[in-house]
């Protein structure tokens, strides 16, 4: 070989070895986990990031503004007279976009029988869900300009006949969703306030609209929550829902919840929550318990 | 690496030493021998370029530990992050002394700690860092460690935090 060709293919390794190793190091992985801890919320009962039962305005996943995150969560409702099991995943692109699905199982035991159902059917729907945050920090930046996303739901009841049955109108719909959240730090508390436009019944297991009514209708997501330590946070969700079905009475939904991160990827969420009225099933409180892995 | 060797073995060894640092005219810094501190370039000194308003009253000053207690948490925030190697790149290319001299004065001026700001703002501070939020991030963690260390309580550390929250439109750069 040329030698000084031998020399110029030194001079570029060496060079290439100088370029890329340090930055290799520096760039880490796309998936970089680096948001600070519990700021990628909670996962909802609609598979979106948020407190539990509101969506909020986070993004899913500990990715930042230049990294891809991944969750995944399965949450049980226990009720006096119902069963809720969901679950799903979700991903956070550059803490931007969140795209996330969820599937839920709503148990009616005995409820089943008295619906003529048969005792234990299940209710079961499909949430496919994207999310943009618009503007703002949750953390960041001005102290008063929360972190603004709009969301879409679109939600695919697999039990359409049941709904149809009950008196709703379609088996699918669309909510979308317009939130604002921010820690505001000099006081340890968090506050998020949405607003959702919904034809859902009972969150979509019970269809959604009804012949009586069949426009969407606007509904409001409110959460209070505070900060305990860097981990540990408790707080209350108010969610306001519409009340389009003839045969049954809807009620607006709330709960007190402790979430804790356990590790930087797992965060446990405990709550109680009153759903109201079910199906004329009255009196539905319970306990909320939520495991969310995320990195 | 094989390249890299070979390349060297084949060097002439006849080539006189050539002074790299007359050739592209560096001149070494010295450190102040009184202070530490590598010289800088000249700027106007003034506690706005702390970067916030300090707090009211003597509350948080006395929740830090005072000065001293201040001092203690802006050294370690340093030290972890030096040793942090999401942040090592960054902090090893600068003066530590005098980054953990005004880092104090930072803390102390906002914490109402009974000190001045003598360091630079934020921007021009951070101009050429490339920080990004990930990295911003990393050093919000090592000052959460740096306060938990001090056993600064919670909803203090929170206070503390939202007064250095606003200033991140500065510090992060791409």
């Amino acid at each position: 070989m040329d030698q000084s060709l031998f020399r110029s293919l030194a001079a570029l390794s060496l060079a290439l070895f100088c370029v890329t190793a340090p930055a290799a190091a520096q760039e880490a992985s796309l998936v970089d986990g680096a948001k600070l801890l519990l700021t990628n919320g909670v996962t909802t009962i609609e598979g979106t990031s948020g407190g539990g039962v509101a969506t909020w305005s986070t993004i899913a996943g500990r990715e930042t503004d230049r990294g891809i995150g991944l969750s995944g969560h399965v949450t049980l409702i226990e009720l006096p007279d119902y069963g809720w099991q969901s679950h799903g995943v979700a991903v956070g692109i550059a803490n931007r976009i969140e795209l996330s699905y969820a599937r839920q199982n709503f148990d009616t035991r005995d409820v089943g029988t008295a619906l003529g159902l048969g005792r234990g059917y299940t209710l079961n729907q499909d949430v496919f869900a994207a999310k943009l945050r618009l503007a703002g920090d949750v953390v960041y930046g001005e102290p008063l300009l929360p972190q603004i996303s709009l969301g879409v739901e679109h939600k695919r009841n697999r039990d359409a006949p049941v709904a149809r049955a009950v008196g709703a109108a379609h088996g699918s719909g669309t909510d979308v969703t317009l939130s604002a959240t921010k820690l505001f730090l000099s006081h340890s508390v968090l506050v998020n306030a949405t607003a959702r436009l919904t034809k859902a019944n009972q969150a979509g297991l019970l269809g959604f609209g009804s012949e009586g009514g069949d426009q969407h209708r606007l509904q409001f997501e409110g959460s209070v929550a505070y900060q305990l330590s860097r981990r540990a946070v408790i707080g209350a969700e108010y969610r306001t829902k519409p009340d389009n079905l003839a045969i049954a009475r809807e009620e607006d939904w709330w709960d007190l919840f402790a979430a804790y991160a356990l590790t930087d990827h797992l965060t446990v969420t405990a709550a109680y929550v009153d759903l109201g009225s079910i199906a004329t099933f009255d009196q539905q409180r319970g306990g909320f318990l939520s495991a969310q892995i995320a990195f | 690496m094989f390249l890299l060797a070979a390349a060297l073995l084949m060097q002439p060894a006849t080539d006189p030493p050539v002074d790299w640092d007359k050739e592209f005219g560096v001149e070494e810094k010295v450190r102040d021998p009184v202070t530490g501190e590598l010289p800088v370039d000249s700027y106007v000194q003034a506690n706005g370029n702390a970067g916030a308003a300090p707090f009211a009253g003597s509350a948080m000053a006395t929740a830090f530990g005072g000065q001293d207690g201040i001092r203690r948490i802006a050294n370690r925030t340093v030290e972890l992050s030096e040793a942090d190697p999401r942040l090592a790149a960054i902090f090893q290319a600068h003066d530590m002394v005098r980054l953990k001299r005004t880092l104090f004065e930072q803390f102390c001026y906002i914490l109402n700690a009974g000190c001045d700001y003598s360091g630079r703002d934020m921007a021009s501070s951070h101009k050429d860092m490339g920080v990004r939020m990930r990295d911003m991030n990393a050093l919000v963690e090592n000052l959460q460690a740096a306060m938990r260390e001090g056993k600064i309580g919670f909803a203090a550390q929170n206070r503390f935090l939202g007064k250095l929250a606003p200033m991140s439109g500065h510090v992060i750069t791409r």
